[in-house]
């Protein structure tokens, strides 16, 4: 029998009102991986994840967690994950070691084992400092750490951030990817969300991007970005008068030319084409600076496959 | 897989979750000045400016007063919970109680358990400042202690009310002003204060139908017979019903949020 998947989504589906936020949304995730769904704002990934993590019910629809439905079985589904969601969801008026042990307790461990386990995170985290300070004077970061900290106490091998770095500095973000990807080598499983790209590349070993509540594309981020295509080259023309002669001269080669004043940019099918565009700028005597040929990012499969006028 | 070995006991949850709560306003003492300011402020205006007045002196109406502030302070005390929940419910921390593996009740719970704390301390304080200005029931202590337990146990099953209300409103602020017009509506168109003959006619009939009527009697009865009267006996049988459905009403609400 085939290694069971951390999680099945089939067929999920939700309606606020009129709108579908969700709509018939499936697919796998295999232990062991990193998950990334990815989306501009309002594109229904913060619904999914909630409906995946039993906070929200499906209009229609299945998830499965670990081969255990989260409908009929939701308490032993909700046993097996841990969840940090975009808002912090601590306690603002207590500790963070009081937070800690209180939802140790409530995790089910025992006073003893619960005190022992907070220590644990306290150092994992980097929160030993400021234990026993209140809350309201964290940080934006130390409050994310103390979050996730607090969705790791029973140590679950399924692990849900949505919006793990959003509104935190670039070092504090840094920082997360590598209690990330830590966690990742500890063996769990992680479903995160993200509007960053940059952050769903570093992170995601499979990705699915949703858009109005469709998932439009899924794939590993190398899969994603081959399917937009090669290589972008851009350079900018010397003289522009000569930029409209450019344009006629290397449309037959390559196709769209976008171009924004004096830059243009272009997709190669094959990086051997530079040769020849240049060789034909060269000819028809276009002096052209500032070439740059870039590999596909996320960031145009973003742009290519999602509207974005949510 | 290695995930813990338990859950924990619906009543380890309502205790950890009661704890919380507890600590919570251990850290913000301030959540308790309401229930401690309003009964004495309460008592000594209202004391002084009509006892004069309804019963011809401060001594002669503070057998009618201190069973009505109290009743008067259960009620407001009992209205904290619901704007604390919906604070609770916008801040997200629900959330994550909710993911956890526990009994959906004991968030709720765990929440009135802490809250009871507000209603004995209200109750003392009203008690005293009754006592401190004169007040000296002719019944022995046993009964005091009788009535201030009717008057929480009361004031505890109102808050699952107020508690659903704050469930199923849709901001901290909508619950509090429902809470306080209910209060003062709930109080004042009562015996609390004056005596019912005072009134008039349809006043007289409101003040029948109010339920806090029946609780400040029961009160005085017990205070002036010094026994379990026919009236306590109904007041504690509404109370376990009121609990009885609003709490299910209060979780149901909690787990369609």
């Amino acid at each position: 029998m085939a290694a069971i998947n951390a999680i099945e989504v089939s067929h999920l589906t939700k309606q606020f009102g009129k709108k579908t936020v969700v709509d018939d949304v499936s697919f796998k995730v295999r232990p062991g991986e990193v998950f990334g769904l990815l989306g501009p704002n309002g594109a229904g990934k913060t619904t999914t994840l909630r409906m995946m993590t039993t906070l929200l019910k499906a209009d229609a629809g299945q998830v499965m967690i670990f081969g255990h439905d989260t409908v009929k079985e939701g308490r032993l589904a909700r046993s097996m994950f841990g969840l940090t969601g975009q808002y912090a969801s601590v306690d603002e008026d207590i500790s963070a070691r009081e937070n800690l042990m209180i939802f140790a307790r409530l995790n089910g461990l025992s006073r003893s084992d619960a005190k022992q386990r907070t220590t644990e995170l306290l150092n994992e985290f980097s929160l030993v400092n400021s234990a026993d300070k209140a809350l309201k004077n964290f940080s934006g970061g130390m409050r994310r750490r103390l979050d996730l900290a607090v969705s790791l106490i029973t140590r679950p091998t399924l692990i849900f951030l949505d919006e793990p770095t959003t509104g935190l500095d670039p070092r504090t973000r840094t920082q997360m990817w590598d209690t990330i990807r830590r966690l990742v080598k500890q063996g769990s499983t992680i479903i995160l969300t993200t509007q960053y790209l940059d952050e769903a590349d570093q992170l995601a070993d499979h990705l699915a991007i949703i858009d109005h509540g469709k998932l439009v594309k899924m794939g590993t981020p190398a899969e994603l970005k081959q399917q937009i295509g090669g290589s972008k080259l851009t350079f900018k023309v010397c003289q522009t008068a000569q930029i409209t002669a450019a344009v006629q001269l290397l449309t037959p080669q390559v196709g769209q030319i976008q171009q924004t004043d004096s830059a243009l940019s272009m997709r190669l099918n094959q990086v051997n084409q530079l040769n020849t565009i240049l060789t034909m700028l060269n000819q028809a005597k276009i002096k052209i600076t500032q070439l740059a040929v870039q590999e596909p990012s996320l960031d145009d499969v973003f742009m290519d496959l999602t509207v974005g006028k949510n | 897989m290695d995930v813990q070995k338990h859950n924990g006991s619906l009543i380890m949850n309502t205790a950890t979750m009661a704890y919380r709560n507890l600590l919570k306003t251990v850290h913000n003492p301030d959540r308790f000045m309401d229930v401690i300011v309003q009964p004495v402020m309460f008592m000594l205006m209202f004391g002084y400016l009509f006892g004069g007045a309804i019963a011809g002196g401060v001594q002669a109406y503070l057998p009618t007063i201190v069973p009505g502030i109290l009743m008067q302070t259960m009620l407001s005390a009992a209205s904290g919970s619901g704007p604390q929940i919906r604070e609770d419910l916008d801040s997200g921390v629900f959330d994550r109680f909710k993911s956890l593996p526990m009994a959906h009740i004991a968030p709720l719970a765990g929440q009135l358990f802490a809250d009871s704390l507000r209603l004995v301390i209200a109750t003392i304080t009203s008690l005293t400042t009754g006592y401190l200005m004169g007040w000296r029931p002719a019944v022995g202590f046993g009964w005091i202690i009788v009535i201030a337990l009717l008057a929480i146990f009361t004031g505890w099953a109102l808050s699952w009310l107020f508690a659903l209300v704050g469930l199923l409103a849709k901001s901290a602020s909508a619950v509090q002003s429902f809470s306080l017009i209910a209060m003062l509506v709930l109080s004042f168109m009562s015996n609390a204060f004056v005596p019912l003959h005072s009134l008039t006619k349809p006043l007289q009939v409101i003040a029948h139908l109010n339920p806090v009527t029946y609780v400040i009697t029961a009160i005085r009865q017990i205070l002036a017979t010094g026994s379990w009267t026919h009236e306590a006996g109904l007041v504690l049988g509404v109370d376990v019903v009121i609990v009885l459905i609003f709490a299910p009403l209060a979780v149901w609400a909690y787990d369609r949020n």
